[in-house]
């Protein structure tokens, strides 16, 4: 019995102190502050937006301190590697390539991509009405509203943000039909988009309806069919160096956490003003 | 490290060459002609001419050509409406323009006080001289001050000539896929920043490697006086003796 009992009080200890390796420690998390209003630098340079919310609730609820770092997007995988950070929150998709390389949380939200134009521009009146067709469940539809815009969209400059889930799908399904300008930060072709150099941009709808709020973007609109499905994979998460699995935990217990008790549909209605968390 | 990849790598930044040799070519011939007319502008004693070109190498030397780029081509992009009133709009559109206009003046500015410098430090004895034979201005130009000046001028520029080279890099940030946006692109691609950014390197080293070494022949050619005379051969005779 007292064995029994001394075995049981080592079984706690070990426990605890395990828990509390993963717990205690602070998680440096990368943010690229460039993509409203999952993540931006407010005009006194502090990160602000969706994530930067959703970060502190969710290290809040695994009980870790939690650092916010910014890293340019180009750079942000390769400084995970390095291990310059623990973590990325930066609006990135989960996609095969980069689950090759890097692990991912469960996700947090998904949306689909769509055009940014003038609203009196000669895209304005793409078709599709801002309906989502889903390339995994509806390939034949989501086909077909492609098919369907490609007749307006011929010849004309698309910006775009680099190595996005938005360039891959602008370079397999509408390469050689329009013009595909890369940028380095949504910012960048937002700019561009207000002073023609270019027709349209290509974005998540709610990055493109973040930017549109501002005054200066009064003037334009999202229009077109929007996508998801395919190339734009399976939603928003956190990424993670490869081989940590207790930090992985740590996060996909937040955040499913956050998910039951409706604090991640709050967090959304709040930042994009629509659910697009993932329901089960 | 995987020659393989860096094989395959090294072909793909290749597709990026032509635009960084027409940008880093461009601009250090737009740039080099405005140089001049600055460095003469500045040397001039007319205040209306001397302060502007001042101003003007006060400016460009003093911020960073990161934020020229920047400005020229996203701040330009701004007042679209004015600039198609003036009608120039069709050129501040194409980032190709703005990203030489940009590399251009910048390299004008130090290029200016490289040839001002050079024309300074033509020894006076030697006008003075050309003078006495009775030459006039552009005479003396031509046959003294400009020679003697070129030689002084080509080490410091050669420097920024190489500097333009790598300059050119920042074009990046403008859409414009020269060797650093293939690169920083394949990158986003395949997660292998080391690589790849060696391969990109040694592109612009062996790039600027043609360069030093064309300038150094240049200055071969234009110093006969510094090269060791050649050794006079043995008479004949004196063999024969």
């Amino acid at each position: 019995m007292r064995i029994v009992t001394t075995l049981g009080a080592a079984l706690i200890a070990v426990a605890a102190a395990t828990g509390a390796l993963a717990q205690g420690r602070t998680v440096r998390i990368a943010t690229e502050g460039a993509y409203a209003p999952y993540n931006f630098t407010a005009p006194g340079g502090k990160l602000d937006g969706f994530e930067i919310e959703l970060a502190a609730e969710l290290c809040k609820r695994a009980k870790v301190t939690c650092e916010i770092v910014q890293q340019d997007w180009d750079g942000i995988i390769p400084a995970l590697q390095a291990g310059k950070y623990d973590a990325i929150m930066a609006g990135m998709n989960i996609t095969e390539k980069r689950e090759a390389v890097i692990d991912f949380s469960i996700p947090y939200v998904q949306e689909a991509g769509s055009f940014g134009v003038a609203k009196d521009g000669p895209l304005a009146k793409l078709p599709g009405d801002g309906q989502v067709f889903n390339f995994d469940k509806d390939n034949a539809g989501a086909v077909k509203a492609l098919e369907a815009m490609k007749p307006m969209l011929k010849g004309k400059t698309v910006g775009v943000q680099v190595s996005t889930i938005h360039s891959t799908f602008l370079d397999k399904y509408l390469k050689g039909t329009v013009e595909i300008r890369e940028y380095k930060t949504t910012e960048q072709h937002d700019l561009d988009l207000l002073s023609g150099r270019i027709d349209a941009i290509f974005a998540s709808a709610s990055a493109i309806r973040g930017t549109f709020d501002k005054p200066d973007f009064k003037d334009y609109t999202l229009a077109g069919a929007r996508f998801s499905g395919d190339v734009f994979g399976r939603g928003v998460a956190v990424g993670l160096r490869k081989g940590e699995p207790a930090l992985k935990k740590l996060f996909d217990e937040a955040i499913a956490s956050m998910n039951a008790d409706g604090s991640l549909k709050a967090l959304s209605m709040k930042w994009f003003k629509s659910d697009i968390t993932i329901k089960s | 490290m995987d020659l393989a990849f860096m094989a395959e790598t090294w072909l793909a930044l290749l597709a990026g060459l032509p635009l960084t040799l027409r940008l880093a070519g461009w601009s250090v011939l737009c740039g080099g002609v405005l140089a001049l007319v600055l460095a003469l502008m500045s040397l001039s004693r007319h205040p209306a001419l001397v302060w502007p070109a001042r101003a003007f190498v006060f400016v460009f030397r003093g911020t960073p050509l990161l934020v020229q780029v920047f400005l020229i081509y996203y701040g330009l992009g701004q007042f679209r409406p004015t600039l198609q009133a003036w009608g120039v709009w069709w050129f501040f559109r194409e980032a190709y323009w703005c990203a030489l206009t940009a590399l251009s003046l910048n390299t004008a500015a130090y290029a200016a006080e490289i040839i001002r410098g050079a024309i300074l430090s033509v020894p006076y004895g030697q006008i003075e001289a050309g003078r006495a034979c009775g030459m006039g201005r552009l005479t003396l130009a031509r046959r003294i001050v400009g020679p003697i000046a070129l030689r002084q001028a080509l080490p410091a520029y050669s420097n920024e000539i190489v500097s333009m080279v790598k300059a050119t890099s920042l074009a990046s940030i403008i859409t414009l896929a020269e060797v650093t946006f293939i690169a920083q692109k394949l990158i986003a691609q395949t997660f292998r920043a080391v690589e790849i950014f060696i391969c990109a390197g040694s592109i612009y080293l062996l790039i600027n490697i043609a360069v030093t070494r064309a300038i150094l022949g240049l200055e071969y050619w234009l110093s006969p006086h510094l090269r060791a005379a050649p050794r006079e051969p043995p008479a004949s005779e004196a063999a024969h003796a």
